[in-house]
Parts: C-alpha cells; structure tokens; sequence
C-alpha cells in the first residue's frame, strides 16, 4: 500500500500542477508532494512496506538506499526551484552566449515532468522485475527530456536531441539484454524461471551460463550509456551543462543512480549464477577508463558546468570500480553514491546561483564568486574540496574505502591508477574553482538583484551539512543498509 | 505454419536492406510502416496455436502503432520540414548495402556460434533479429537527418522485438503493452524535438548540430 501510495503520489501530483494555471498554487504542489514523498521514504526505515504485484515491486535495501537519496534530494531542489522559477524572466530575452532571443518553456511543462520525473525514478528504485526496470527507466529518459529543453534555445535543443538519442539506443540494447536474460532463464525446456530478481537469485544455478554473460554485457552497455560510463557517455556534458541548474542537480545526483541502480541488479544474478569475477573485470575496465576520460577533460575544462559534467563521469567510473573491487570496495562504492549525489547536486545549484549572477559559464569570465555571492563561494569552495575528496567530508570516507578495498586485494596497479586520476582531478578542479572563488570581480559582472535568496542557499548549505556529517560519522541504520547493499554484489 | 513464419522474416530482412538504399523520405517512412504491419503478423503467426485475445490485442496495436500511427506522426514532420530527401550519408546508398549485405552474413554467422537453450520458432529468427538491429545502429550512425534517425530507432526497436516475439514465451501481458506504449512515448517525443529543431535551425540536419563542445576551435 505504501509502495502504491509512494508512485501514485508524484503521479498525481504531476496531473494537478499541469492544470494548475496559478504560479504560487503550482509551486506549492511541487513543493507539498516532494514533503510528501520525503515523509513517506523516511517511514520505510521504519516499516518495511509490504511487496506489490506479486513480488515485482519491491523495497530491498540497495533499493531504499537510492530512493532515500532520490527523494531527499528531490525535495530539497523542489525548495530551491521555487526561487528558481520567481527570479527566471517571462517572456523573451537575449541568450548570453549567442545574443539570439528565446524564452522557457511554460512553468507547467516543466513542473509536471519535474514531478513525472521523480515518479519514474521511484519505479526504478522498487522494480524487482526486470521488465518493469527498463520500463522505469526508459521512463525516466522521457520525463527528464523535456526539462533539459526548458530555456527554448539551439544548444538545449542540440543538447535534448543528443540525449534523446544515445540514451534511447542504449536503453533498446538493454533491452536486447533483457531477452537475453529471457533465454538463458528458459531452463532447457522445464518451465522456465520468472524473470523477477529473487527467482533468479535463488534459482541462479539453472540459469544458462553464455546466455547470462551476453544479458550482462548488453545490460552493462544500455544502462552504462545512462549512467554516463565513459566510452558511453557522449551526451552528459552536453546536457548537464545546458540544462537548467535544478535539472542537472537532479540528473548528476539522482538520475545516473538510477541508472547505476539498473547494472547492479544483474550483477547481483550474475554473482548469485557463480559468475561475479566475469561482471567484476568489465566494471573495473569501464570504472578506470572513465576516471581517465574524466581526468583528459576536466583539466582546462573551459566552462564550470561541463566541468562538473565531467566530474560525474569521473564519480560514476568510481562507483563501478569500487564494484567491480567488490568486498570493502563495494560498500565504499554504496557509500561513495550517496556522498557523491548530496555534494554534485550542491555543486550544480550554486553553479546555478553562479550563473545566475554572472551570465556566463565561462571558468575565465568569472572571478570574484567569494566577493559577490559570498555564501555561494563559501559553499562553492566547500562542494569542491568534498567531491574531490579532501577530509573531513563524506567522499574521503568511501574514496578511502574504495581505495583499501583495491590496496587489500594487492591490485596496486588499479589502486595508483585510481590515485593518479584523482590527484589529476584535483589539481584540474582545483585551477578552476579557486580562480573563480577569488580575485576581483569585473564591476559589470556584479549585478546579483537581491543579493542572495535564502531560498538559493538552504538548500545547498543543508547538503554541504549532510555530506560533512557523513564524513565525520556514519548513522547505524544506514551503516546496516549500505553493508546489506554490499553484501549482495559480493 | 513455418513457411509463412520465415516468408515474414524474410520480408523484414529485405524492407530493412531496402532502407538503407533509399534516400527519399517518404519512402523511407513507409518501408518502416510496412516493416511495422509485417511485425505485427509476424506476432499472429508465431502464436497462432493459441490465437487468445491477448495475442490479437498485441499484433492490433502493434499494428496499429508502428503501421500507421508512427508513420503519421513523422509525415507530419515531415511535412513542416522542408526536407524531402536524406542530406549526403555519411556513408554512400550502394557502399551502404554492401555493408547491409556483410551484416547479414555475420548475423548469421553469430547466431551459429550461440547455442539456443530451446529451438526457436524458425532458425531464421536470431539471424534475422541481430541483424535488423545491427542495420537499425548502422543507419542511426551514418545518416544526418534527425528524422531518418528515428526511424533507424524503429528498425534497431523492430529487430529487438523480432527476437522478442521469436524466443522469449511467457512475457506478461503488462510489459509487452509497456514496452510498446515507451516506444510510442519515446518516437512521440522525439517528434516534438525535431519539430523544434527544424524551426530553431531551420533544417533537420544533426550534422549541424555541433554547438557543444569541449574546446572551442
């Protein structure tokens, strides 16, 4: 019932704000509903609800883990978007970078798919069948398409049109996976095994070896194409950096989990069939090009979204080593997903305060963040040392983990590959951030009406909170369910 | 019974062939059509032992979508586009079916190499399904306009489902019509988009589109 209660409500609420022709009664649906989710996601822990449909939806902890996060960060962008969308301007303006004229979408649009947004990213995080996943997350790509088109101009539409595409390719090729996983499920002519998650697991000895390696590879391409694994990950910067700030804070810290979500279920069957180590090489090999990918752009990395953009991929390679490392490493990539969704969407929405105030993304035009917006900068310098891993913050803990997990099983190649990369990063991030934090600001480039709404900066200053306490200590109930996360990828 | 199942499979393997040398728009559109409509045959014929209302359901709006409804919609396009034919391939017409032609050979050769756990309903069914699907990535690839790309999205889909319908029993009801309704859900948005693209750019060219990068020349 909760399960229900837990898709239908963004559903509905998604209907009500498309006719909602009021502002003010628009927003406070979006806000309202996200408070609502968030609630309801927080009595999971303490009830676990009960499965639906006969097993196919279903809460496990990896599941819980991501919805969690879904929703919590959600409802904080929902907050953040209301200030959003008072300070966006109606009607045509000129676009910064190419001086042509547009406008945005209708509020509308943009607030329905918001909400349909999160209902399909819901669906995936309780998806036991592996059908109804990719329907999900087919759904997904659809619902977060129009929200990258919302300033109705050529490069977000160049960039939704990338997005589209790759991403739809990728998910038809998942589903090749799944018909594959069909096959090798059919069980030589006996009646042949449901293809929802704990059938397959429990009966994972029946399944037919060659046919479950090809599932797993496609299902690692389709999915990997969503998650952003480099060579795969051609459409992300494209359109993290031309969506609005809000949308790329979900897509970075929402989205691509989901996605993650998706590779790891049937990594999960495929280390219940006895095949774990083959799964384990192709997320190390995918993991370690993606970090080197991330490395190549990120240094002189021109535009400050991009550059985030990048350092998604760069997170989502380290997700899937730690993975593909699996014991230590797997509960420190479990944990490494949360740290990194709360600091990459803080990092977007104060790039959002950044380009609002500035009007340009270029990392060589803005100077003087500290200055102009100084609780952006703050928080701006703060997200920065926290996702490139510097103590006392969360992503030290599990990039540390990650690393001891690499370090315990002697790989000392894969474990200064990954040290290199990362310091590479640093220094590439660390150029950028801090050539914008300080300095003087052009006098033109000082125009922030208003200074700073508090609605601009709670959000983010929560986050930044979260993922300091997180590196100081790690709460019991979510110790247990990252270790019960863990412990089913081997 | 078979016979009739391999004839369609056939037709499938040559409306995809037929594609790739076709440059008129139109045309294209409506060899996808008919790709579509064979699709939904192809779905009575292999269940037709057990000829159930849910069968009948499926191949109708099969039918129905990638036959006509499909076809619609990107005729609609089409027609605010002022485009007619397909803008230089990447790769030439006659080049193109060579290629075509190569696939299916090493769609045939792969599908020998891959032992089936239970016999398919016609041998022809994995060949012919990996290569659709290879022939949908190959045109996606090589061609520029927005809107043969989508109907190459069709033809990859079309051969997934080939291999669906061909091998995979006991598919509930619920995902089959889910898979059907994303895929209309996905073509329709992308309609949307290249209705947007052809009025911001003024052309349907995906060549042109190289705004973003990372490093400005």
């Amino acid at each position: 019932m909760m399960l229900l209660l837990l898709l239908l409500l963004p559903v509905v609420a998604a209907v009500g704000a498309y006719f909602t022709t009021h502002d003010g009664a628009r927003r406070t649906v979006l806000v309202m509903s996200a408070a609502a989710h968030a609630t309801m996601v927080t009595a999971t822990w303490a009830v676990t609800p009960a499965p639906l449909l006969g097993g196919w939806v279903r809460l496990d902890a990896l599941g819980q883990l991501f919805l969690s996060v879904t929703s919590a960060l959600f409802l904080l962008v929902a907050i953040h978007s209301v200030g959003y969308l008072q300070r966006e301007s109606r009607g045509a303006r000129r676009d910064s970078e190419e001086a042509l004229w547009f406008a945005n979408a209708p509020e509308a649009t943009f607030t329905t798919c918001l909400l349909l947004f999160l209902a399909a990213m819901t669906l995936v995080t309780v998806s036991h069948r592996f059908g109804l996943l990719w329907l999900a997350i087919e759904m997904t790509t659809l619902a977060s398409a129009p929200l990258i088109y919302f300033h109705r101009h050529h490069r977000s539409l160049e960039a939704t049109w990338k997005y589209l595409l790759v991403c739809s390719v990728g998910i038809a090729l998942a589903l090749l996976g799944n018909f594959f996983l069909a096959v090798a499920a059919s069980n030589h002519g006996g009646e042949p095994i449901p293809l929802v998650l704990n059938d397959l697991i429990e009966r994972a000895a029946e399944l037919h070896v060659p046919w479950l390696k090809a599932a797993f590879l496609l299902l690692m391409v389709g999915y990997g194409t969503k998650m952003g694994l480099a060579p795969l990950h051609t459409w992300l910067p494209d359109a993290h950096s031309e969506a609005p700030s809000v949308v790329s804070a979900l897509l970075s810290g929402a989205l691509l989990n989901c996605a993650f979500l998706g590779v790891l279920r049937i990594q999960q069957v495929c280390e219940a069939a006895g095949q774990g180590a083959f799964g384990r090489d192709v997320f190390v090999d995918f993991g370690l090009l993606s970090m080197a990918v991330a490395a190549v752009f990120i240094v002189g990395q021109p535009d400050y979204k991009r550059m985030l953009a990048y350092s998604s991929v760069e997170h989502m390679g380290l997700l899937s080593l730690g993975v593909g490392l699996g014991g230590v490493a797997a509960f420190g990539a479990m944990l490494h997903a949360v740290n990194h969704s709360l600091t990459k969407a803080m990092l977007f929405l104060i790039a959002g305060n950044i380009l609002a105030a500035y009007r340009t993304k270029s990392t060589r035009d803005v100077r003087g963040v500290l200055r102009v917006l100084p609780m952006s900068g703050v928080l701006w310098v703060t997200g920065f040392l926290a996702i490139t891993g510097s103590p006392p913050f969360g992503p030290f803990l599990s990039e540390l983990t990650i690393l001891r997990g690499a370090l315990d099983q002697d790989r000392s190649v894969v474990a200064f590959l990954y040290l290199t990369f990362l310091a590479v990063i640093f220094v590439g991030m660390a150029t950028a951030v801090l050539r914008m934090a300080q300095g003087t600001p052009a006098t033109e480039a000082t125009n922030a009406p208003g200074g700073e709404p508090v609605s601009a900066i709670v959000p983010s200053a929560v986050l930044a909170a979260i993922v300091l306490v997180l590196g100081l200590y790690i709460p019991g109930p979510l110790r247990d369910a990252l270790a019960a996360a863990a412990r089913t990828l081997g | 019974m078979s016979v009739w199942v391999d004839t369609a499979l056939v037709l499938l393997a040559l409306t995809s062939l037929l594609l790739v040398a076709s440059s008129r728009l139109t045309r294209c559109i409506r060899i996808v059509a008919f790709q579509g409509s064979i699709l939904g045959v192809l779905t009575l014929l292999v269940h037709h032992d057990e000829l159930v209302l849910r069968t009948l359901m499926l191949a109708a709006a099969i039918v129905a979508l990638k036959g006509a409804a499909f076809p619609w919609l990107l005729s609609r396009v089409l027609q605010d586009a002022d485009v007619r034919r397909e803008v230089e391939p990447l790769v030439g017409y006659i080049s193109s079916l060579l290629i075509g032609t190569l696939m299916l050979a090493v769609s045939f050769w792969l599908s020998a190499r891959l032992p089936l756990p239970r016999p398919a309903v016609s041998s022809l069914v994995v060949p012919i399904a990996l290569f659709t699907t290879l022939i949908g990535l190959f045109v996606i690839v090589t061609r520029r306009t927005a809107l043969t790309q989508v109907l190459a999205y069709l033809v990859l889909e079309n051969g997934i489902y080939v291999f669906g319908v061909g091998l995979v029993q006991g598919t509930p009801m619920l995902v089959e019509l889910g898979v059907l309704l994303d895929v209309f859900v996905a073509v329709f948005v992308m309609g949307i988009a290249i209705f947007h693209i052809n009025r911001e750019f003024d052309h349907i060219d995906t060549e042109q589109l190289t705004l973003l990068k990372d490093w400005a020349e």
